[in-house]
């Protein structure tokens, strides 16, 4: 359904300071499922993920959707690790992305509170979201980039902080997102997250794609000694 | 919500600014000494209520009041300074120069008169007393037609105040915050007697010299010229010089009295 | 000592009775100043939030010298506003020399560098918190500066508070550019400089203390009306 993809990454790299953050990346993502990226700490998975979104600069080769690149920007969304709260009520968060685009106030705040209340925060939507807990801002921040319908939603270690309950009914949105048709691109270090969600797994290494299969290949049969021994909790270096 | 909070209120603001105004408006530069008299207090409201005219007055110096005629930001002047009056009408500033009354200056001091000029022959003798004791002279140095007035003293006592040592201090204000500078140090001044009188802050001074003719002080009307200044309200000046010499105004003016003493003299021809 | 309890007393009874000159001249300063005040804001905030999101080559330079001119000497902006209004200036056809337009104008100009620049360092911040999210939902910058101005109107509400301070406290540039004249540009501070000049302290000491209550009144106002705002407490 989707035309942004395939998405056809070649050479990409992203660098701070003259020094190579990230690449060079050559991957090819279809657009189904759930793609989940894992690796080690500091093996580049959040600047992948910026990169991919546009949020972080490329300093070489070519990231190409297939559609034109503001069409693509327009149909993508992106959770943070640590999500950003605007300094407003839980349902003024949540319509800010429709009020950008133009649509009604009263559409729009319509609109969140069936968003809040999909994900859980229909008892406060006036409330300053600013006071709310880690997992319910992580909720808001997955209904805030839900509620605009994206085709693409990239999610940057959304349950990292998050006690079971929170992470839960967060990767249950991320189903149900998934079954209506948003593409995801997650990553995570939590390995029974990845092995719940993927369906395709990219695996980093010091700012590169070291593996990158379908989920259930690379979970039973990685092919690289590193994968395999990460996929162990061995220490990868 | 803020914002309507404070704008609404505001525009209600703004829009009542321009209540209650006279019929008529200009603008009329004087001096500090003149306004420090509190005759304008009594004349401007009759003025008002007579020519339905309000007139601004903008309280300077000598100096800055010709210049403001000449930049034609006031319509008309009112000062004391017979040479640069004179020279402001030669040079097609004003239309012409028009006296109006005169007060005096008095020469002002500490109490017990350190330099003794209560007994001097004349004003000229006065300052020269105080420049040979060295006591304290606070001076306005700030181009005014009493500042101007107080130099010509100086020439004629024979003493160069640019010369003159620490005992001589050119404040560069205006005649109140002069005195108040002359009260704090208890030094003596040439003062207007209009301000003198209305001065609050005497402290240790007193009125120690006055009554040489040399010492008085005539007032002149000058109109902006509108040739240079179309926008100048000529007329509105006109009508005013004809009520300042007015027989009404003289009434005004040579009842005006501050503590039983008389200040002005009408002298309009 | 005297004086300043005299100056005491006089200023209860003045705005006891509500002295008609009083009334006047503080109703005029609060007019000027805060029409100054809503015409800075409007120039300053949207400057500050246009000098946070966007970056430019000289945006620093820009920056710098705008918390340079917060120390601008309000004579020398009083001076420069005096000499274009002039009539023989090159602003004088307009005739607004000694008008409280002027005295507006002059006030603008004192105050915009301070408000835009209490304002800026608020909006870099709040600008580095939300920098990611905004840049990832692609909005315009005209939403990003609107966004970010609406966010802060707290912080923004203390940078007015500011210039309201400066501008209600002001006396050297309106003495200059508004002539002092009675009953058109007398405001309370030129009231006192005038009344000072003429020895009476009381009197200008109890203008002073209105010149206070006035500036406290407002500042407790608009913060009351801070708070009296549905949405909460940021």
């Amino acid at each position: 359904m989707s035309d942004m993809f395939p998405l056809k990454v070649t050479g990409a790299e992203t660098t701070r300071r003259g020094k190579r953050l990230v690449g060079p990346i050559d991957l090819t993502l279809d657009g189904q499922g759930t793609c989940v990226v894992i690796g080690p700490n500091g093996s580049g998975k959040t600047t992948f993920l910026r990169l991919l979104h546009g949020a972080a600069r490329l300093a070489g080769g070519e990231i190409r959707w297939s559609c034109p690149l503001e069409d693509a920007r327009h149909d993508q969304a992106f959770v943070f690790q640590s999500p950003v709260m605007l300094r407003r009520s839980v349902l003024d968060n949540i319509a800010y992305p429709l009020l950008m685009r133009g649509t009604a106030r009263a559409e729009a705040r319509e609109a969140a509170s069936n968003w809040a209340a999909r994900v859980g925060l229909g008892g406060m939507l006036s409330r300053a979201a600013t006071v709310l807990s880690g997992g319910e801002k992580q909720k808001l921040a997955l209904a805030r980039a839900l509620i605009a319908e994206p085709k693409l939603l990239f999610l940057d270690e959304p349950c990292a902080a998050l006690d079971g309950r929170a992470m839960r009914e967060i990767e249950s949105i991320l189903s149900q997102a998934a079954a209506s048709g948003t593409r995801l691109i997650l990553s995570t270090h939590d390995m029974g997250q990845a092995r719940r969600l993927a369906s395709r797994v990219v695996f980093l290494l010091h700012g590169k794609v070291h593996e990158a299969a379908a989920a259930e290949q690379f979970f039973d049969h990685p092919e690289t000694p590193q994968a395999r021994a990460f996929l162990n909790g061995d220490i990868v270096e | 919500m803020i914002r309507k909070f404070l704008i609404t209120p505001l525009f209600a603001i703004l829009a009542m600014s321009s209540m209650a105004q006279a019929q008529d408006v200009m603008k009329l530069a004087v001096t500090t000494s003149f306004h420090n008299s509190g005759l304008s207090d009594v004349l401007l409201p009759e003025i008002r209520k007579d020519l339905d005219l309000e007139v601004q007055l903008l309280v300077v110096g000598t100096g800055q009041a010709l210049k403001l005629g000449q930049e034609g930001d006031v319509d008309a002047i009112l000062v004391h300074s017979r040479k640069a009056e004179e020279a402001f009408v030669a040079d097609g500033f004003g239309t012409h120069r028009r006296e109006i009354m005169y007060n005096d200056f008095v020469v002002i001091g500490p109490g017990e008169d350190p330099a003794g000029i209560a007994g001097a022959a004349d004003a000229g003798d006065a300052l020269a007393r105080i420049a040979t004791q060295q006591s304290r002279f606070v001076s306005r140095g700030d181009d005014s037609g009493t500042h101007k007035k107080e130099r010509a003293l100086w020439q004629a006592a024979g003493v160069d105040p640019d010369a003159a040592g620490a005992w001589y201090n050119a404040v560069g204000a205006g005649m109140g915050a002069a005195l108040n500078t002359a009260s704090g140090m208890n030094a003596y001044i040439l003062s207007d007697r209009a301000s003198w009188l209305n001065f609050g802050n005497k402290g240790d001074l007193a009125l120690l010299y006055s009554g040489d003719p040399v010492l008085l002080n005539q007032y002149a009307y000058l109109p902006v010229n509108p040739e240079l200044h179309p926008h100048a309200k000529s007329d509105l000046a006109v009508a005013l010089e004809d009520w300042l010499t007015s027989e009404r105004a003289a009434a005004l003016i040579n009842e005006y009295k501050i503590n039983g003493e008389t200040l002005f003299t009408f002298n309009a021809q | 000592m005297g004086d300043l309890w005299s100056g005491l007393t006089q200023a209860f009874w003045l705005v006891v009775t509500l002295d008609k000159e009083l009334v006047e001249i503080s109703w005029r300063s609060l007019r000027i100043t805060l029409s100054a005040l809503v015409l800075a804001s409007a120039i300053a905030m949207p400057l500050a939030a246009f000098l946070a999101v966007r970056r430019f080559r000289a945006r620093r330079a820009f920056i710098a010298v705008m918390n340079a001119l917060m120390g601008l000497p309000p004579v020398v902006v009083g001076l420069v506003v005096y000499v274009l209004l002039s009539r023989s200036g090159p602003f004088g056809v307009l005739g607004l020399l000694f008008t409280p337009t002027a005295m507006i104008i002059a006030q603008i100009i004192i105050i915009v560098p301070l408000i835009a620049s209490i304002a800026h360092q608020s909006l870099r911040d709040l600008w580095q918190e939300y920098h990611d999210l905004l840049i990832s939902m692609n909005v315009t910058q005209w939403q990003k500066m609107k966004t970010l101005l609406w966010d802060a109107r707290r912080a923004l509400l203390t940078a007015a508070l500011a210039g309201f301070g400066r501008a209600i406290g002001e006396v050297g540039a309106i003495m200059i550019v508004g002539g002092n004249i009675d009953h058109a540009t007398r405001v309370l501070t030129t009231a006192i400089a005038l009344e000072t000049g003429k020895g009476n302290f009381a009197l200008a000491l109890s203008l002073g203390f209105v010149l206070i209550a006035l500036a406290v009144a407002v500042n407790l106002a608009i913060h009351w009306l801070g708070r009296t705002e549905r949405e909460g407490r940021w």
